[in-house]
Order: C-alpha cells, then sequence, then structure tokens
C-alpha cells in the first residue's frame, strides 16, 4: 500500500505538443551529451601532471584510429576526417601552450581545456563556416581527452537495452535516425515543434513523439516510468493505478480502430457523392516504401532523397543512386512515384558539400539553390533518376522553388541531363511529369505564371507556414504560429489548386497538413487532387475522405477561409466532422 | 633560409583535407617552417602544427608566405611550392 500511495504523489502530467500520434508506456531513458566539469587548481606538479595528459592524449588518439578503421571499409574517405582529430591532439601549438600553463603549477584538465578554448576560439573567430565546424572537431577531440584525464566515459551513443522512452533535449536527424528502432517505444524532447526533424521521422517510423516538453522532461531519472499520448501531447510521469487502467482502455480501443481502418485501407478515398482524391505517401528510404504500400498508399508523393546524402563523408554515385531509386520504383511498380530532388542546407550537415553554417538556413543557400550552382553534382541525381524511369512513373519535383528562372535552370539540366544518359546508350521512361514544391510564398503568389512551366504542384505546408508566419519551425516559443490550418495559408493553398487546375496541372499536398484530420476535409473542399502523408496515417485520412461528400466538404472550405484564426477553422472543422460520426 | 610566396588556389583554401595534408608533409622534413597569410594579415605561425595552418583562415586565392630553415630546407621549399602550385595534385 504504501509504494502505491506513494506512486499517486508522485504523478505529474507535462504538457507539450503532439509531434506523432500514437499511445505508450514504458521507462524513461536519457539521451543527452555529458557536460564534464573542468576542475582547476594551481600549485600542481607539472612532471606528474604531462605523463597523464600523454597517456590521455594516446588513449584517444587508439580510440579514434579504432573509429577511423571501422569506417575504413565502407567509407574510406571518412577516415581523413578521424586522422585530423588525431593530428589536433598531438599540434605542436597546442602542446606547448599547455605545457606553458603546467609549467606555472595549473593542473592537466584545466591546462588543457584552456588551450581547446583557445585555438577553437581562434578558429571562431575566422568567418568561415569550414573553419567553425573544425572548432567543434577540436572541442569535441578535447573532451575525449578530457573524459580520459577524469576517468570519465565519452561514448555518448545511445544503448538501450530494454524498449524506453527517449528523452532528450532535441534531436538531430542522424540521431534520430541511428537510434534502435525496436528499442524506442516513444521520442519526448524538451524543444522541438510538431514539424521538427524529430516530428517528422517519428511519424514516418510509427513511434510516438511529444515535442517541445520543456526542459523539465530533462530531470526525469532514467527508468522513471512513463506514459505517453502523441496524439494529445502529453506525457504522464509515475503514473497512478487510475492513469494505468484509462490508458489501457484507450489503447484498446486504439487498436480496434485502427484494425478496422487497416482492413479497408487499399480501398480507393471516394466521397459519398464519387469524388475520388489520391491518397499516397511521404517516404524517406525503401523500407518505407514497402510500409507505405501496407497502408494502402496509391503511390507516393514525396520521397525525400536526402537519405541517400546524410551520415556520409563522400556524395553517393550515379550507380549508387540509381540501384537506390531502381528499388523504389520496382516496389511501386506503376504506381505515381514523385522524387524530390536533394533538399539539404545549412541545418543539416553535409561535409562533402561544404554547405557551411549559415545564422539563418532556412532561408539560405539551400535545396535547389545549391543545386543550381553545382550543376554537376546535381546532374548526377538527375541522370540516375532518369536511367531508373523505364518502367515505371517517374515524376521529378524540384525544391524550394522561389523564382521563375530557377524553374527554367533546373529543367534546362533536366534537359542536359537526359541527352546524356541517351547520349551514353542509357534508356528513359517516355513521359517524365516534371513538377515544383510550393512552399515559398512567392511560388504560391505567383501560381498562375508557374503553372506555365510544369506538369504538376505538390505544396510543402511545413515550409509554406513558416515562411509565410515568420515562425521558425523548430523553435518551440513560436511553434504555435505555425500552425498551418492558419486561414492566411489556407488561402494560399486554395489560390495553388485554382491556379493549377485553371492550366490543367494537378496539385498535391506533401506536407504535415495532408494527413492532418482538421485540415483533410478542407483540403477536400477545396479540390486538392493528390494526399501525401506519413504512410501510418494513409488508412485514417481515407477513412475521413469517405464520411465526407464532396459538396459539403467544398462549403466548409468556402467557410474556413473567411475565418480569423487556426483555432476558429480547427473548431469549426470538428463540429462538422462529429455530426459525420469523426472521432 | 628559403622564401615562398604562393598563392592558394584550392576550392577550400587550407582548411580541412588540405590543412592535413601539409601538415603532413611539413612534418616530414627536419627544417623549421613558419608561415604567415598576406591576404588577411594574419602573422607566423608554425607550419607544422594543423591549428596553426587552420587558424591563418587561408581561403581560396589568398596568397600565403612560407619560411623554411634547416638541413633540408632546399628539398622542403620545392616539395612545398610544388604541392601548393599543383593545388595538392593526387594528394587529396
Amino acid at each position: 500500500m504504501n509504494a502505491q500511495s506513494a506512486s499517486k504523489n508522485l504523478s505529474f502530467t507535462l504538457k507539450g505538443i503532439s509531434a506523432a500520434p500514437g499511445l505508450a508506456q514504458g521507462p524513461v531513458i536519457n539521451y543527452r551529451q555529458k557536460n564534464l566539469e573542468v576542475p582547476r587548481q594551481h600549485g600542481s606538479d607539472s612532471g606528474k601532471e604531462r605523463p597523464r595528459l600523454q597517456e590521455a592524449i594516446h588513449s584517444s588518439q587508439l580510440e579514434l584510429a579504432k573509429l577511423r578503421d571501422q569506417l575504413a571499409t565502407d567509407h574510406p574517405s571518412e577516415a581523413v576526417v578521424f586522422d585530423a582529430h588525431i593530428l589536433m591532439l598531438e599540434d605542436g601549438s597546442l602542446l606547448s601552450r599547455v605545457d606553458e600553463s603546467l609549467a606555472a603549477g595549473l593542473n592537466v584538465e584545466a591546462a588543457w581545456m584552456d588551450g581547446i578554448v583557445f585555438y577553437a576560439g581562434q578558429l571562431e573567430s575566422i568567418p568561415d563556416a569550414t573553419l567553425q565546424a573544425r572548432a567543434a572537431d577540436l572541442k569535441d577531440a578535447g573532451q575525449r581527452v578530457l573524459a580520459h584525464l577524469l576517468g570519465e566515459d565519452f561514448e555518448i551513443a545511445l544503448v538501450i537495452h530494454q524498449p524506453s522512452i527517449v528523452v532528450a533535449k532535441d534531436l538531430a536527424p542522424s540521431e534520430t535516425a541511428s537510434i534502435d528502432r525496436e528499442m524506442v517505444l516513444a521520442f519526448c524532447t524538451a524543444g522541438g515543434g510538431p514539424t521538427s526533424h524529430t516530428a517528422i521521422l517519428a511519424k514516418a517510423l510509427g513511434i510516438p513523439a511529444v515535442v517541445g516538453l520543456g526542459e523539465v522532461v530533462l530531470s526525469l531519472q532514467d527508468g522513471t516510468p512513463l506514459l505517453v499520448d502523441g496524439s494529445l501531447g502529453e506525457a504522464i510521469a509515475f503514473p497512478t493505478v487510475q492513469d494505468l487502467s484509462l490508458f489501457h482502455q484507450r489503447l484498446q480501443n486504439a487498436r480496434n480502430v485502427s484494425d478496422i481502418e487497416l482492413a479497408c485501407a487499399s480501398d480507393p478515398a471516394i466521397t459519398t457523392d464519387g469524388h475520388r482524391v489520391e491518397v499516397v505517401a511521404n517516404v524517406g528510404n525503401p523500407q518505407d516504401a514497402l510500409v507505405a504500400l501496407q497502408h494502402g498508399a496509391e503511390g507516393i508523393g514525396l520521397l525525400r532523397t536526402e537519405f541517400l546524402f546524410l551520415e556520409r563523408k563522400t556524395a553517393p554515385t550515379e550507380d549508387e543512386q540509381l540501384q537506390a531509386y531502381r528499388q523504389i520504383l520496382d516496389s511501386m511498380a506503376s504506381c505515381p512515384v514523385v522524387v524530390r530532388t536533394i533538399d539539404v542546407g545549412g541545418d543539416k550537415e553535409i561535409p562533402y558539400l561544404d554547405l557551411g553554417h549559415e545564422d539563418n538556413p532556412f532561408l539560405g543557400w539551400r535545396a535547389i539553390r545549391m543545386c543550381l550552382e553545382q550543376p554537376e553534382f546535381f546532374k548526377v541525381q538527375l541522370r540516375a533518376l532518369l536511367r531508373a524511369s523505364p518502367g515505371s512513373d517517374l515524376r521529378i519535383m524540384f525544391p524550394m522553388i522561389a523564382s521563375l528562372d530557377e524553374v527554367r535552370c533546373a529543367k534546362k539540366l533536366l534537359k542536359e541531363a537526359r541527352e546524356e544518359v541517351l547520349h551514353s546508350g542509357g534508356q528513359i521512361a517516355d513521359s517524365i511529369q516534371v513538377g515544383i514544391m510550393v512552399e515559398i510564398p512567392s511560388a504560391a503568389i505567383l501560381a498562375e505564371q508557374f503553372a506555365r512551366e510544369v506538369d504538376f504542384f505538390s505544396i510543402g505546408t511545413n515550409d509554406l507556414t513558416q515562411y509565410t508566419m515568420a515562425a521558425e519551425r523548430t523553435n518551440p516559443k513560436v511553434a504555435h504560429l505555425a500552425d498551418a490550418c492558419h486561414p492566411a495559408i489556407l488561402r494560399l493553398i486554395q489560390m495553388v489548386i485554382s491556379a493549377g487546375h485553371s492550366a490543367g496541372i494537378w496539385v498535391g499536398v506533401c506536407g504535415e497538413l495532408a494527413g492532418d484530420q482538421d485540415a483533410i476535409p478542407v483540403l477536400l473542399g477545396m479540390g486538392l487532387d493528390e494526399f501525401s502523408m506519413a504512410p501510418r496515417t494513409i488508412s485514417h485520412a481515407k477513412v475521413i475522405i469517405r464520411k465526407w461528400s464532396y459538396e459539403s466538404a467544398g462549403q466548409l472550405a468556402r467557410q474556413v477561409v473567411n475565418l480569423e484564426s487556426a483555432d476558429a477553422v480547427r473548431q469549426l472543422v470538428r463540429s462538422q466532422s462529429k455530426e459525420l460520426g469523426i472521432a | 633560409m628559403q622564401k615562398l610566396e604562393l598563392v592558394v588556389t584550392n576550392e577550400v583554401g587550407l582548411h580541412a583535407r588540405p590543412a592535413a595534408v601539409f601538415v603532413q608533409t611539413a612534418n616530414k622534413y627536419a627544417s623549421s617552417i613558419k608561415m604567415r597569410n598576406i591576404t588577411n594579415g594574419r602573422e607566423f605561425v608554425d607550419g607544422k602544427s594543423i591549428l596553426g595552418v587552420l587558424i591563418l583562415g587561408v581561403g581560396k586565392n589568398h596568397t600565403i608566405e612560407i619560411e623554411i630553415e634547416g638541413s633540408d630546407e632546399v628539398q622542403a621549399a620545392q616539395t612545398v611550392k610544388e604541392m601548393i602550385e599543383s593545388d595538392f595534385s593526387g594528394l587529396l
């Protein structure tokens, strides 16, 4: 009884932002980088301190060499990066600076870190992105040596031995991707917004996630029992017996509903009055494509190709890319597959592209802007896509288009790539549609002009919202502004759909909005042709579409664009959905 | 003493890999190797130190001055000159 009443006292609920739906129960595991304290004292005996440093550097270099050798087999050119780390640790300038401090009687930990901080500062003072990255390398290597001096573990990779709920400050794309999927029950992060990378990846993986829970979530100790509701955006620590029974009831209900929905997932999405729309998937790699098919996807509306480029030290070759595209196109048979050309910028680290650090990466040199300036790099991807096209319904989409010139340049490069493939005896499918992402307000506003240049539009609502509302999607403090249901965004979407239809081209949405329960009837009513969403939301989206008539959705769409706020839009949609029996 | 004035034509300057290759090469010689960046005015550093070379902030088309002094200064100067002038041909 004591334990029970104690747990009752401890129970508390954390409110965050729903990032990926679903329910999870399990122990907390903290994913955080160790912050090592640097002890500092004067009057140390340099004769004793120096050999300790030597030993710590030597052990660190051995570890780095091991890392290098592990990578040498699969990614030979990655090894060089670790060579640079090894060199930095035995650097003459650094060591003589450290020696001076040691001679003055400073303890070795402080002397070492002072040297590291000094040179990192020197590097950071040069306005060059590569050197900023080298400064980070130096600090990283310096921390490794410090850990040895203190007798602590440096390796921070998260090893999960039992299924757990991962709690973190925020997760970088590579971190989320490298986490063992089988062992992760849910993600809970202190920072991040509903369209942060954590959210998108979690949704794709079918893992519940709550973001923006605030720093307090980081205080949960490893092993703390936690209930996570990804749909409501909340987490309950030390749940009571009542919390648990309520949770299990909801879990059972959710399972029943999703079983029913999955059973009819592959049926088409047709409104009660016979209007059919396409429901397709956003996927990020070949495995996702298979999941998408299982969940009733009628094609792929957005294939993000970044998976080919991330987490490696050299660019993928044309043949490597060809193989990956073929695998996906083959698995989708004759279904349409919209492939978005590489979309990276200063917020993602890609060593071989030398993208550099930017103060404002979302407004910077990214995606098509970078590709058009590196035509040889870009054409490798285009040729690989063209070569993969025979026998499939490949559609190529250019991201981050702001001006008509960009579309024309990209099409010109595509034409060159086509000639190069044909010239070398390659085969290309007879017809390949070419379209653009509409995610920059300028493209939405001038949709009429853009429509003459392309075969389709796909509206990227995450970025369109971020750019229209001037609210950064990874900043929890402004996350409430970045709701794509805002009438300002809905009006832009309506403009794009109308402009597309006047020009006789199809229009889709491939942002999170397409799978948003509240937005689906609105988009349907606006005449959207294609809904592209995370695979696991497809069956539910189809259920919603089947309950509406095209006519009443149209009325709803005309009403919402005259409302004042995203909340008002959601309220109106929810009240009408309820009448149709949609929970 | 050998004195060189060279223009670095490498796309990324003397950052990252080119810097590491430069330092590795410099360390093969007994002579002391000092260098400075004439373009941005950053003063002499140890050319055998990776951090030293990096903090010169040598970008594309920067002019650097190198002073080499010691028993093998002639060979060292020739190697360094060829390496920079050929834009690290075959070494990256």
